[in-house]
């Protein structure tokens, strides 16, 4: 975990009460809305269906378990008792009242959280592998690069008006957990034949209204460039970026319509004029970010403790391991998975009191820390193999021990109509019907693993665009109606989906889920083809046919 | 279900309400025709032709201090007089999500 320093502290209790003041302005109509509204958007609270919703930043989706507690505070004390865990790594609360919120954000700021840059046309959170510093097989623990990131464009003036919001998401690892080309910078950790710490920069993906996977910029940027890099782009971008047109504003129409050797060519000039200045970063300067993370202090453990071999004999515990439980860069240790797609339920909520709960489960078996993941699960990193079957135990009796991590029921959804004032259908009760009809264990192993991704509107905050299976809702003459594509995905081969038909009403869509399910399991080689696989291989006509044949 | 940020042209088609979020709260309130606010639908002024509207919605717009976001919706007037909201959107705004919620209030 990283400790805040002082400067840190300073910086989020300042911005508590320079918000309590514009609150207090706002109420007493000093400030009008459209004042107001810039002010509360930097401070990532929206106003959506039912009421304003506040949004708070988890950085490269790292919580310390004293964090966890204090976001169930807030959902029990200024919300509904709940929060809702986003494709962003960030939570959401959905009921939260406009005169409250500068208390809820002093009692955040007490553990160093904050709503900064959550919302707005300006560098939003920093998005990273949730599995960092403890995945097998991964370059470097990129964390450091994420914080010194996140430091550098922390209210930077420069980065605070952009044409649009810009995301920036990093890896460390050949298995993309991130999805960083579908971010408007997607940094892969990498090492130069040197042996040297660096990045390889991809610019211009992203989803929305016009997707597209993002393109490499860069195959090698120093660590100590990164920073000038990064500023060489967004220097591009704000000069570039249309602001005449929001729909067209996002760095992703640039790198499009200049196409990449020309935007790159842009980039590099821009980059050599500020590389050797003081965005120039020192070794000292990482070794003091590094320096203030703190470690487990990892025991000696064996690869098979007698616990886990005896607990190996209940299938209950088997069907959780097998999906839930993925190894560590540490013998003895596993990163456990914590699905919040208990059947029938939203995706991505968790109640105050399971918040409070796996925070004790944090501190008992994880040291404290829990990472929150962009298909909105959360994890422990440092779970001792011994204590599994103990902690499987408590996780069950909390209603998050759900064994169907990657499987089809581990299902990524925006909150559509039910919350948000942008959404044009409805997503919740679309997943929550899907797992229902998918919540056989045994027939969820069997399909094996596949993505279903759901979106209530064009803007794609459910990434439906990269699901194994993408569902969009759109309205059409007053109705909800779903398009399906299929062949998606969001890792390191990302790809869009392509539509398999006409769009179909609220009441077809999970028959019509079944119906591609039941295609890719008649048309797959073997039961190792993944449905993904079986799409590549095939494309979309079998499914298509499958689906509208009777329709 | 249009939203209301796309909302650009006041043309209604039929009954109509000018719903808006509570300032201090957020939650969704309904113009009444006493020049207030009320969470109340049944108590809402309702409109039935374009020059109404815009006038209901520009001194809804006025009260900036009491509600943010006015924007015109659709309503259904049953025989028995009762007011429904129009659409899916405007449901879901008055009586809730369509879910169960995770933690009951």
């Amino acid at each position: 975990m990283y400790a805040y320093d002082e400067i840190d502290r300073t910086l989020v209790n300042e911005r508590v009460s320079e918000f309590r003041d514009q609150v207090k302005r706002r109420l007493s109509g000093e400030l009008t809305e459209d004042e107001f509204k810039i002010l509360r958007l930097q401070n990532g609270v929206y106003l959506q269906l039912h009421a304003y919703m506040f949004r708070v930043a988890i950085p490269y989706g790292t919580l310390a378990s004293n964090q966890l507690r204090a976001l169930a505070h807030v959902a029990r004390k200024y919300d509904r008792g709940y929060g809702h865990f986003t494709t962003r790594q960030n939570i959401q609360f959905n009921w939260i009242k406009l005169a409250e919120l500068p208390d809820a954000l002093a009692d955040l700021a007490e553990v160093g959280i904050h709503a900064m840059q959550t919302s707005g046309n300006n560098m939003r959170n920093v998005t990273s592998d949730q599995w960092t510093g403890v995945a097998p097989g991964e370059i470097e623990d990129p964390r450091i690069w994420s914080e010194l990131i996140r430091q550098h464009t922390t209210l930077h003036p420069e980065f605070s008006f952009l044409p649009r919001k810009f995301k920036i998401a990093i890896t460390a690892s050949d298995h993309d957990r991130a999805a960083i080309k579908i971010h408007d910078i997607g940094l892969k950790l990498i090492k130069n034949e040197k042996g040297e710490t660096g990045f390889e920069v991809l610019v211009g993906g992203g989803l929305g209204r016009t997707p597209f996977i993002g393109k490499t910029i860069k195959h090698f940027v120093h660590g100590r460039d990164i920073l000038s890099y990064i500023e060489a782009i967004l220097r591009v971008y704000n000069q570039y970026g249309r602001r005449d047109n929001i729909y067209k504003a996002r760095i992703k129409i640039l790198v499009h319509e200049l196409g990449i050797e020309k935007f790159s060519r842009e980039v590099e000039d821009e980059w050599q004029h500020i590389r050797n200045s003081s965005l120039q970063i020192d070794d000292e300067v990482i070794e003091d970010i590094r320096s203030r993370f703190t470690y487990p202090a990892y025991e000696k453990l064996p690869h098979m403790p007698d616990e886990l071999r005896q607990a190996a004999a209940d299938p209950g515990f088997e069907a959780w391991r097998k999906n839930s439980v993925a190894p560590h860069k540490v013998q003895g240790y596993s990163i456990v998975t914590v699905s919040l797609k208990p059947i029938g339920a939203p995706p991505g909520d968790a109640t105050a009191e399971q918040m409070d709960a796996l925070a004790d489960l944090a501190d008992k078996y994880s040291f404290g820390e829990i990472r929150v993941g962009h298909e909105q699960n959360l994890a422990l990193p440092h779970v001792a193999k011994r204590d599994l079957p103990a902690l499987w135990k408590a996780l069950n009796r909390l209603g998050l021990a759900t064994p169907n991590v990657n499987l089809i029921t581990d299902i990524i959804a925006c909150p559509g109509l039910d919350y948000c004032s942008l959404a044009n259908a409805r997503s919740i009760p679309i997943a929550q019907e899907l797992t229902r009809r998918f919540s056989n264990h045994e027939l969820a192993n069997l399909i094996g693993r596949l993505h279903i991704n759901i979106s209530g509107c064009i803007n794609a905050c459910g990434h439906h665009h990269v699901g194994h299976i993408g569902i969009l809702g759109v309205e059409k003459n007053g109705e909800e109606v779903y398009q399906i594509t299929i062949g998606g995905r969001a890792d390191e081969s990302a790809a869009l989906g392509n539509l398999i038909g006409p769009g179909v009403k609220f009441d077809e869509v999970a028959d019509v889920i079944e119906d591609v399910v039941e295609a890719y399991l008649a048309l797959r080689e073997r039961p190792e083809e993944l449905f993904i696989d079986t799409v590549k291989r095939l494309g979309v006509e079998p499914f298509k046919e499958r689906v509208y044949a009777t329709r | 279900m249009t939203s209301p940020l796309e909302q650009k042209k006041i043309k209604i088609a039929g009954p109509s309400v000018v719903t808006a979020n509570r300032t201090w709260d957020g939650i969704v309130v309904y113009r009444t025709a006493a020049n207030g606010w009320s969470a109340e639908l049944s108590e809402a002024a309702i409109v039935r032709n374009s020059d109404e509207a815009k006038a209901l919605l520009a001194e809804s717009v006025a009260d900036d201090v009491g509600a943010i976001g006015p924007y015109i919706a659709p309503v259904r007037i049953g025989e028995d007089g009762k007011v429904q909201p129009g659409n899916l959107r405007e449901q879901i705004r008055r009586t809730g999500v369509t879910i169960g919620s995770p933690v009951q209030v």
